[in-house]
């Protein structure tokens, strides 16, 4: 074999581009592969074809924008990587977007990075998603950082103009506890500081982007780290039981004791197995092996396997810094599954300890995280949590959040194990064990809450009785919670101030979500007359949440007065009253209107039953009517 | 570990998420040099077995060689065989250009094994140096109901965690082999001694470099005659790996109006 195969044996290492909307991050790896000699032949020639249909010179940028709307509306939805040689070493880069829109897609690109290059207008300075990507780097634990100081020809070169830059985005950083390993004026367009030194920047003594580059330090090795082997899953093949798994630190040998899992139930690695290569007799960091254990327990999925002497933390309550994924708010109360390596666990967040304020970076109390938010919360679990609090790179502590539908929402990076505050309630809601698809399957539809808002006597009630009716024959598992019937028993307590009617609708709401993850149709009847509550409730519930609003215009409403509470009210016999003395907010968008004051009954009911079959039903309606 | 290793390791985690995750789960089997290192991976993965089926969406457009290879190592392999069969070309949506049209077949014939089989993950030995619209896939990727690709709205995957199906007539494609580059795929098969049909290696001065529907696809200039020799040939080129496929090649979207639509 030749030698020029040996040097490129070595893994690849990976570089993430980040930086705000427009900053020139496609630009400068269009550049970059092509001053490094990096691209395929004719790539050149249909980038240019690509660019004149659209009316552009060159655009740099489709080199990775291949889909069809990231090249029409320029700009970079999804992340892509492209193998990159400099010299001997490989490198893989990462492009990832810079539209707040696609923050999930730029994680998916960044987090396994071992260095970022964070693209600065040099002119426009540190911008909004300038600062959320600087937030992830330090999140995600990518502490090797280099600022790429874009357009400054737009500066004339001028050394205090762009080391005034500097100086603030240096600031910036400073704040998250980031250092930049170098700061390289550039112009991506030109090609300037890139791949060859600038000659309209003789004051720069610095490297140019590729001598930053190859200056990244290679990987620390996570072989010599404790021992951390999450069991991935157990096979049983022949007459032989497998735990199988990937090493996440540290090393294992034949005949090691490791204790296993919260139970510390002790076994000793009695094989190590492989198929078509050598026997084994130990196994280090990123392996994925199989042992046979001595005795020959059996292990769940999760269960982490240490050696005694080096355990790692234990604790039902952890703190986690949070990276929000979700487009609505995150709130106190919220259940999920946390991830952990191959370990799930039920958690509810219990507090927000403090929440990011993005415009700069300082941390103030909160009780609700934003969408796409930063925040350093409280998870509680019903069982121990095992883990090591996050490290940068280490897996350790890469905890990320899942809501019921096992949908990623979050990356919680966990920093450790959190005390019970005195006089908070230990809570540990638990999970159920039927999936939520399961359970689709059973029932031929979703689970879902539709919440009638109105005014009372604009026919909630009967419309919500007749759809129910109506939806059950069709075979729809349905139940309908009804304002005055929750407020016979469960919500017997409460008044109508504002505060009771708002605990009024929190009851509801919490009933409701329960029964949705019954995978029930849940049809909520509620005069919930402010808009703040009917949010409340869209919180609580979450997914499969439809606010159907009945529209009756007051006349009407007084006019059929079906329990005489208008004219009581008129009368002065009760205050507090929705439409007469108090204020009745219509939904703006709801998902829903049906207007009852001018159509038949009939035709209400089916509008609503059309509506929520459309929204409910999984797949065919085969299970429909027998 | 080397670079081969760490591949390996991390093709081996992926399968055995899926066959954990996914049930029930078949591995795409489209007799080329990239799902034979797939097939092998699972053998790494599983002790030398393949514990879910492998299938075989035929055009009835594979070399003949091919047809051959798959009954050969569908015995030596012990594999479960599903083989599922693609609706003629009239059928295909004819607004594609010719070749992509020809290739929409096999869309057809894998949504139908999908159906049939109510397969919720499908292994795929896709990967990212192949093409641009793949340079954009995740690991696990969720189709709905109607297989299509979201583009716009991939997941977020990161950390090793993985997407799973959250509705009735999801599923979801993973692709192993999605890090791998060309010339990995090459170390590999050399390292490892993992048979391929010939068509790769050069004879009367062509290869094939990628192999797909004969009438699809075209061979490459090159003396490349052995492994080693195909390597160094991989070392210095700079020719795409798919320049012969002819659906990548006749407009700018075809290949990512393919995609969108099912294809691999």
């Amino acid at each position: 074999m030749s030698d020029t195969i040996s040097s490129s044996q070595d893994a690849a290492t990976p570089i993430v581009i980040v930086g705000h909307v427009d900053h020139g991050k496609s630009t400068l790896i269009g550049r970059l592969l092509h001053d490094t000699d990096n691209l395929q032949d004719g790539k050149v020639a249909q980038i240019i074809e690509s660019s004149k249909k659209r009316g552009l010179k060159i655009e740099w940028s489709f080199l990775l924008d291949s889909l069809q709307i990231e090249r029409d509306q320029g700009v970079t939805v999804d992340s892509t990587r492209i193998p990159f040689k400099l010299g001997s070493r490989e490198y893989v880069i990462v492009d990832a977007p810079g539209h707040r829109q696609f923050l999930r897609n730029m994680i998916t690109g960044a987090a396994d990075a071992e260095a970022a290059v964070l693209v600065v207008d040099a002119v426009e300075g540190a911008r909004e998603q300038t600062r959320r990507h600087a937030m992830l780097l330090h999140l995600i634990g990518i502490r090797h950082v280099i600022v790429l100081l874009n357009k400054v020809d737009l500066l004339d070169f001028d050394q205090a103009k762009i080391e005034a830059v500097e100086v603030s985005v240096n600031e910036l950083l400073g704040k998250l506890g980031l250092e930049a390993a170098y700061f390289v004026p550039a112009s991506a367009r030109d090609g300037d500081n890139i791949a060859s030194r600038s000659d309209r920047m003789a004051w720069y003594k610095g490297p140019t982007l590729t001598e930053a580059l190859a200056r990244v330090p290679t990987p620390a090795s996570r072989s010599e780290l404790a021992l951390r082997f999450p069991v991935q899953d157990v096979y049983r093949f022949g007459d032989k039981r497998y735990v199988a798994g990937r090493i996440e630190r540290g090393r294992v040998r034949v005949g090691d004791t490791v204790v296993i899992g919260t139970q510390k139930t002790p076994a000793r690695i009695a094989s190590i197995e492989s198929w078509h290569t050598a026997p084994h007799v130990s196994a280090s960091a990123g392996q994925s092996i199989a042992v046979t254990l001595e005795p020959d327990v059996i292990p769940d999925r999760g269960d982490l396997l240490h050696h005694v002497d080096t355990p790692p933390t234990q604790a039902s309550r952890v703190r986690a810094r949070l990276f929000w994924l979700r487009q609505e708010p995150l709130r106190v109360g919220e259940s999920f599954r946390l991830r952990l390596a191959t370990a799930e666990h039920a958690v509810t967040v219990t507090s927000i300890e403090s929440v990011v304020n993005l415009d700069d970076l300082t941390m103030y109390p909160g009780t609700e995280v934003p969408p796409e938010g930063f925040a350093e919360i409280t998870l509680a679990a019903a069982e121990n949590i095992q883990f090591d609090a996050f490290a940068p790179g280490t897996p350790d502590g890469r905890g990320v959040l899942v809501d019921l539908q096992q949908r990623i929402v979050g990356g919680a990076p966990l920093i450790g194990p959190a005390e019970i505050a005195v006089g908070e309630k230990a809570i540990h809601p638990s999970a159920s064990a039927v999936s939520t698809q399961d359970r689709q399957r059973v029932k031929g539809h979703k689970g879902s809450v539709f919440w009638l808002t109105g005014l009372s006597g604009a026919g909630k009630s009967t419309l919500a009785r007749a759809a129910e009716n109506a939806l059950f024959a069709a075979g729809v598992d349905v139940s309908v919670l009804d304002g005055d019937t929750l407020r016979a028993g469960l919500c017997k307590d409460l008044g109508f101030a504002e505060a009771d009617r708002t605990e009024n609708v929190r009851r509801a709401a919490e009933v409701a979500r329960i029964l949705r993850d019954a995978g029930q149709v849940v049809l909520v009847a509620l005069i919930s007359p402010l808009r703040s509550d009917r949010e409340l409730a869209r919180q609580i519930i979450g997914e499969g949440f439809e606010e159907v609003f009945v529209d009756a215009d007051l006349g009407t409403c007084e006019q059929r007065d079906p329990k005489g509470l208008y004219a009581a009210a008129r009368a002065g016999k009760i205050s507090g009253f929705t439409g007469i003395d108090a204020p009745y907010e219509a939904p703006q968008a709801p998902a829903l209107r049906v207007a009852t004051d001018n159509g038949s009954v009939e035709k209400a009911v089916s509008q609503l039953v059309s509506f929520v079959e459309g929204s409910v039903r999984t797949g065919g309606n085969a299970r429909v009517r027998s | 570990m080397d670079h081969l290793d760490q591949l390996e390791a991390q093709s081996v985690f992926i399968l055995r998420e899926a066959y954990r995750k996914l049930k029930p789960l078949a591995m795409l089997w489209s007799l080329g040099k990239d799902s034979n290192v797939m097939v092998w991976l699972a053998k790494k993965a599983f002790l030398g077995r393949v514990p879910f089926p492998v299938m075989h969406v035929d055009t009835g457009k594979k070399f003949p060689e091919m047809y051959q290879f798959r009954d050969e190592y569908t015995k030596k392999w012990e594999l479960d065989l599903l083989l599922g069969d693609c609706p003629p070309v009239e059928e295909m949506d004819p607004s594609l250009p010719p070749a992509a049209r020809s290739a929409a077949r096999k869309t057809a014939g894998l949504a139908a094994m999908i159906e049939k089989h109510k397969l919720q993950g499908v292994i795929a030995g896709i990967r990212r140096d192949e093409q641009g619209t793949r340079a954009k896939e995740r690991v696990f990727s969720p189709r709905g109901a109607s297989h299509k690709w979201d583009i716009r709205n991939q997941p977020p995957e990161f950390w090793d965690q993985y997407a799973t199906p959250h509705e009735e007539g999801m599923h979801i494609r993973v692709h192993p082999l999605l890090s791998w580059r060309e010339i990995d795929i090459w170390r590999y098969i050399e390292r490892e001694g993992i048979p391929l049909v010939d068509l790769y290696f050069a004879k009367n001065g062509k290869r094939y470099r990628s192999l797909g529907d004969s009438d699809i696809t075209s061979p490459v200039e090159s003396n490349a005659a052995t492994l080693a020799e195909v390597i160094a040939e991989l070392e210095t080129t700079k020719t795409s790996e798919r320049s012969g496929r002819a659906m990548d090649h006749e407009s700018e979207d075809a290949f990512e109006r393919l995609r969108v639509a099912g294809y691999l």
